[in-house]
């Protein structure tokens, strides 16, 4: 597995490819529409982020000591988001995503190219991964 | 200058009047802004901006009460916005103009002063027209500024509000409402066109009824002032308020209009400077309206704006304007209909009472992303709730996608549109 920092390179590189937004947008469908089933009984309120106007379903499981991420949401951009933050920090210690400053996100532009409500709905994403991971801190 | 009563024969053209909102040159991403949210937020003119100007370096001072030229000056640029909209308003007489910050602090002026103690002879005596036990009737489709103010309304006084449902397709059944008044609410609020369906309400009907029940008419006219005559009197409306930013003017005004003898009745808003008669220690007496209702320095810069874009409004409903603003809303109404799964809110048999504001959902597809992909497309359209979250939760969605036009948005614009959704519902299904 890459290290956290070759996999938020990988993914910064992989968005410079593109020259436009929109061609950004379709790779995040793309990622959305790829995402692993998650399964409806884990739809819960307890899984549901907070502060998305597009509805984000996330769920946790610790496994030899490393997080790993499941989840869903009714928008496909939205989807295709998280599906990218799964991608970096799924499978990872959760000391090692609680100390990251996930500003790799800053760096392919992504949360000033969402709407407020959008950029807020990724705060809440980020948020909610690095509390997952907090609360798994031994 | 053409008269206000007089502009809807001037003869504009759309070149002209795209000429007045230098907005129509930006480009978004790379590509031409098509801009389709008007229902929020219009475009502001070159007349507006420079009425803002000349106010702000020649008129500057505050109002009334001041001897020197600047203030006669700034006084009289406010009160022409006054009488300007009094008479686009066909209101009885500019006193029963009352300047606020917009259509949502009209409305809160409203109830907050419909719980407390009436007016009678310059002081507060009679009970509240609004108290505990007493009933208001709120339309479905409402915007949470003709909503949310009620209900606060009802938790200061103990009054109960009632819900008129909205029909499948968006209007009202005047049966419905006729029984909705014999529980006697002593208050009926709707909005003049809703924002979501785009539809014209039938004030006048509606208005009627009311009346014989005993229950006033509280009407949003925040999209129905940008689209449709407005004669208040006709209308038979007793409360009317709307926003200046919808309507070219500057943003941080709006009007509220109640017919004289509901004014006088109402006690102050908020208390300050202007607002007053007389201070003394063992209490204070009210100001007469418009004055009673407006404390504080006003946004003296931003009302005469009114007087501008009022003008340029009746303008835009010249007869070139008018034909190309039926052709847009036509093309685009085909158009939308035409989609697979596309579900179109506010589609009324009746094609008169549709102005351009398109709520639309496609099957498949979340309303955000469609906004989003649009966007990077350079097409400005409103995604989500449109504040209004019960009328959501009644057609059963989370959300929907607006395109709303204003009467100088191109039929090459309107087709920019509807390729730019295509290609969006492509990349999404």
């Amino acid at each position: 597995m890459d290290s956290l920092e070759e996999a938020k390179a990988a993914v910064v590189e992989q968005f410079s490819l593109f020259d436009e937004w929109l061609d950004k947008y379709e790779y995040l469908i793309e990622l959305g529409k790829d995402l692993e089933a998650f399964p409806v009984e884990h739809k819960t309120d307890e899984h549901l982020i907070e502060g998305c106007q597009s509805r984000v379903w996330l769920d946790t499981e610790l496994r030899d000591g490393r997080l790993y991420f499941r989840a869903d949401s009714d928008a496909i951009i939205t989807k295709g988001i998280i599906s990218l933050l799964i991608g970096v920090y799924s499978g990872r210690r959760p000391e090692e995503i609680a100390s990251d400053d996930f500003s790799f996100v800053e760096a392919i532009g992504l949360r000033e190219n969402l709407s407020p409500t959008r950029a807020n709905g990724l705060s809440s994403m980020i948020a909610r991964i690095r509390a997952e991971a907090k609360a798994q801190m031994s | 200058m053409v008269p206000i009563e007089q502009a809807k024969e001037y003869p504009m053209t759309l070149e002209q009047a795209r000429k007045r909102f230098p907005q129509l040159e930006e480009t978004v991403y790379g590509k031409p802004l098509v801009y389709l949210d008007h229902a929020a937020t219009s475009l502001r003119p070159l007349e507006v901006v420079r009425c803002w100007e000349e106010v702000s370096f020649r008129k500057n001072a505050n109002l009334h009460r001041a001897v020197h030229y600047m203030a006669q000056q700034a006084t009289a640029a406010f009160e022409e916005a006054r009488a300007t909209v009094a008479s686009f308003l066909g209101a009885a007489s500019p006193r029963e103009i009352v300047f606020t910050p917009g259509a949502t602090a009209a409305a809160n002026l409203l109830a907050t002063c419909l719980g407390q103690s009436r007016i009678e002879g310059g002081h507060r005596v009679a009970e509240p027209y609004i108290g505990a036990g007493d009933c208001l009737l709120v339309a479905e489709s409402e915007h949470h500024s003709n909503l949310v103010p009620w209900q606060m309304l009802c938790e200061r006084t103990g009054a109960r509000l009632v819900v008129l449902p909205v029909e499948e397709d968006g209007s009202y059944n005047l049966t419905r409402l006729e029984e909705a008044l014999k529980a006697a609410p002593k208050l009926f609020c709707i909005a003049h066109i809703s924002n979501v369906l785009g539809l014209i309400n039938p004030i006048a009907e509606m208005a009627a009824l009311c009346h014989r029940a005993g229950c006033r008419v509280v009407v949003d006219g925040a999209q129905g002032i940008v689209h449709a005559d407005v004669n208040v009197c006709e209308m038979g409306a007793d409360y009317y308020f709307f926003s200046g930013h919808k309507i070219y003017a500057a943003p941080g005004t709006g009007v509220l209009w109640a017919r004289a003898e509901l004014l006088d009745e109402l006690p102050p808003y908020m208390g300050g400077g202007e607002m007053i008669d007389h201070v003394r220690w063992e209490g204070s007496t009210w100001a007469e309206p418009p004055y009673r209702f407006e404390a504080g320095t006003q946004n003296l810069s931003g009302v005469p704006t009114l007087v501008p874009a009022l003008r340029l409004l009746q303008e835009l409903r010249g007869p070139e304007m008018l034909a190309n603003a039926l052709a847009v809303r036509d093309y685009v109404w085909e158009q939308l209909l035409a989609i697979q799964g596309l579900r179109l809110y506010g589609n009324p048999s009746d094609r008169s009472l549709k102005v351009p504001i398109f709520s639309f959902s496609i099957e498949g597809v979340h309303h955000e992303d469609l906004a989003l992909l649009l966007d990077k497309m350079g097409v400005a359209v409103r995604s989500g709730q449109m504040c209004a979250e019960p009328l959501m939760g009644r057609i059963g969605v989370t959300g929907m996608v607006r395109a709303s036009f204003a009467p100088f948005n191109t039929l090459q614009e309107a087709e920019t549109f509807i390729k730019s959704l295509h290609k969006a519902i492509g990349m999404l299904r």
